[in-house]
């Protein structure tokens, strides 16, 4: 049978610009995805947890404040350390391309940068989700 | 997942998770784990939380978790929010108010969509809450999504029914006493600072007093959750209640009736997937157009598809 596939929706650090990441969230539940949204100035260890209490095949995190190098890798380094790796992790907002190469090497599958149409994202959640849906 | 049952039981997180996720997949597995552990469940104390929708019910069921946390239990939340009936997505926003504690070892929180299912809950509710007695929870809080007339559901499966209102709801209130007035064990009036708190209290009693074959009078409790005010009071009632549950022989009514309702849920999410299962789309869609050309009518249409799902 069918199930939606689900993502947790996630910002961490201390930005409190929310804009893009609820219209990620209002686009993939369009989409059909069933779309947990924790929130502004989320920690790693709180978006783990939630991303492990919620079992969602996808971790889409947000950021605008250039802490990305350290707090993305701090969440796929914990999500690892659960057992919880085949989560597929995606980020987007204002990442200059050269940190992309670091952010993929750290368990980043993706990373989607302004200007980019929603639909490439829920395009690429469908082609690249790890469990079967 | 390896010793999936053995890590349930010790209420491991991601035990729990994935359970649930095959419960609300309908998948055998959560089947397959509950008939196993079926024994080990029935200890857990389960409260809805219901209402309105924005009347605090996320922020209210956080506090609630902290008071109890704080003297050692054990707490699983099941946080049903809406699926879109046209797209069947979601966004499940309840935990944004749960944050705080999600982290904390005792504490599991999970959301669900409603996916289709009516009456306030989730298809796979039911069975999330067997799954979080069996991993050893003290309380089950069961969020509603945000109710109006029909949404009663909670009732068939918690022991206690905290119905949330807050002030300003003013002739809210004389709407949903049809349906909803019926089906609080306790009423909360939440956000007790705004102004018209009062004289909400004062309707919601004149209310209750009118029914008088209760044994049970619903008590009216005074809370402002985000301030944490009136929680512990709430707690005594809620534990008030379960005590008349027990005495007055109710609380085993209530579970044998949970137990039927849980038995006529899974054999009706069984027909359903085995009709549908049978079904093929192009057939469908084929007969479907005779609907459309009135070459046929859609009752018989319907009665042959359930004629051929069982041949």
């Amino acid at each position: 049978m069918d199930r939606p596939i689900r993502v947790l929706v996630a910002k961490p650090g201390l930005d409190g610009h929310d804009r893009g990441a609820k219209v990620i969230a209002r686009a993939l539940r369009d989409a059909g995805m069933e779309v947990i949204y924790t929130g502004l100035r989320q920690t790693p260890e709180q978006i783990a947890e939630a991303a492990i209490q919620e079992d969602v095949d996808v971790v889409a995190l947000s950021i605008l404040s250039g802490a990305h190098n350290t707090l993305f890798p701090k969440i796929t380094k914990l999500l690892k350390e659960r057992g919880a790796d085949d989560i597929l992790v995606i980020g987007g907002g204002i990442i200059p391309e050269e940190d992309m190469p670091f952010l993929k090497e750290n368990g980043i599958a993706e990373i989607f940068t302004p200007g980019t149409p929603t639909s490439a994202v829920i395009e690429y959640i469908k082609q690249h989700v790890n469990r079967a849906v | 997942m390896e010793n999936l049952e053995e890590l349930l039981i010790k209420g491991d997180k991601r035990a729990i998770a994935r359970t649930i996720t095959y419960a609300e997949n309908y998948e055998d597995k959560a089947k397959e784990i509950i008939k196993k552990l079926y024994e080990r469940s029935g200890n857990a104390y389960i409260v809805g939380i219901t209402g309105p929708p924005g009347v605090g019910k996320s922020t209210l069921t956080d506090k609630l978790i902290k008071n109890l946390v704080d003297v050692g239990k054990k707490i699983g939340v099941i946080a049903v929010d809406p699926t879109s009936p046209f797209t069947g997505g979601s966004i499940l926003g309840d935990r944004i108010r749960m944050q705080d504690l999600s982290q904390h070892p005792n504490v599991y929180i999970r959301s669900m969509g409603t996916r289709g299912h009516l009456g306030g809950l989730s298809k796979g509710t039911y069975m999330a809450a067997r799954i979080l007695d069996i991993a050893g929870m003290d309380y089950i809080f069961i969020e509603t999504v945000g109710v109006g007339q029909s949404e009663i559901d909670i009732v068939k499966i918690a022991d206690t029914v905290v119905m949330v209102l807050a002030p300003g709801l003013g002739d809210d209130v004389q709407a949903i006493k049809a349906g909803i007035m019926e089906i609080g064990d306790i009423f909360v009036v939440n956000k007790c600072d705004k102004e018209g708190a009062d004289k909400t209290v004062v309707e919601l009693n004149m209310m209750l007093d009118l029914d008088e074959k209760k044994d049970w009078r619903p008590p009216v409790v005074k809370v402002a959750a985000q301030e944490n005010k009136g929680i512990d009071e709430l707690i005594d009632k809620i534990d008030g209640h379960k005590s008349y549950l027990i005495e007055s022989g109710t609380f085993q009514e209530r579970r044998i009736e949970r137990l039927k309702m849980e038995i006529i849920e899974s054999i009706k999410n069984r027909l359903m997937k085995d009709i549908f299962d049978k079904i093929q789309e192009k057939e469908f869609s084929s007969m479907l157009q005779q609907v459309i050309d009135k070459k046929i009518d859609p009752y018989t249409f319907a009665d042959e598809l359930y004629k051929d799902a069982f041949n």
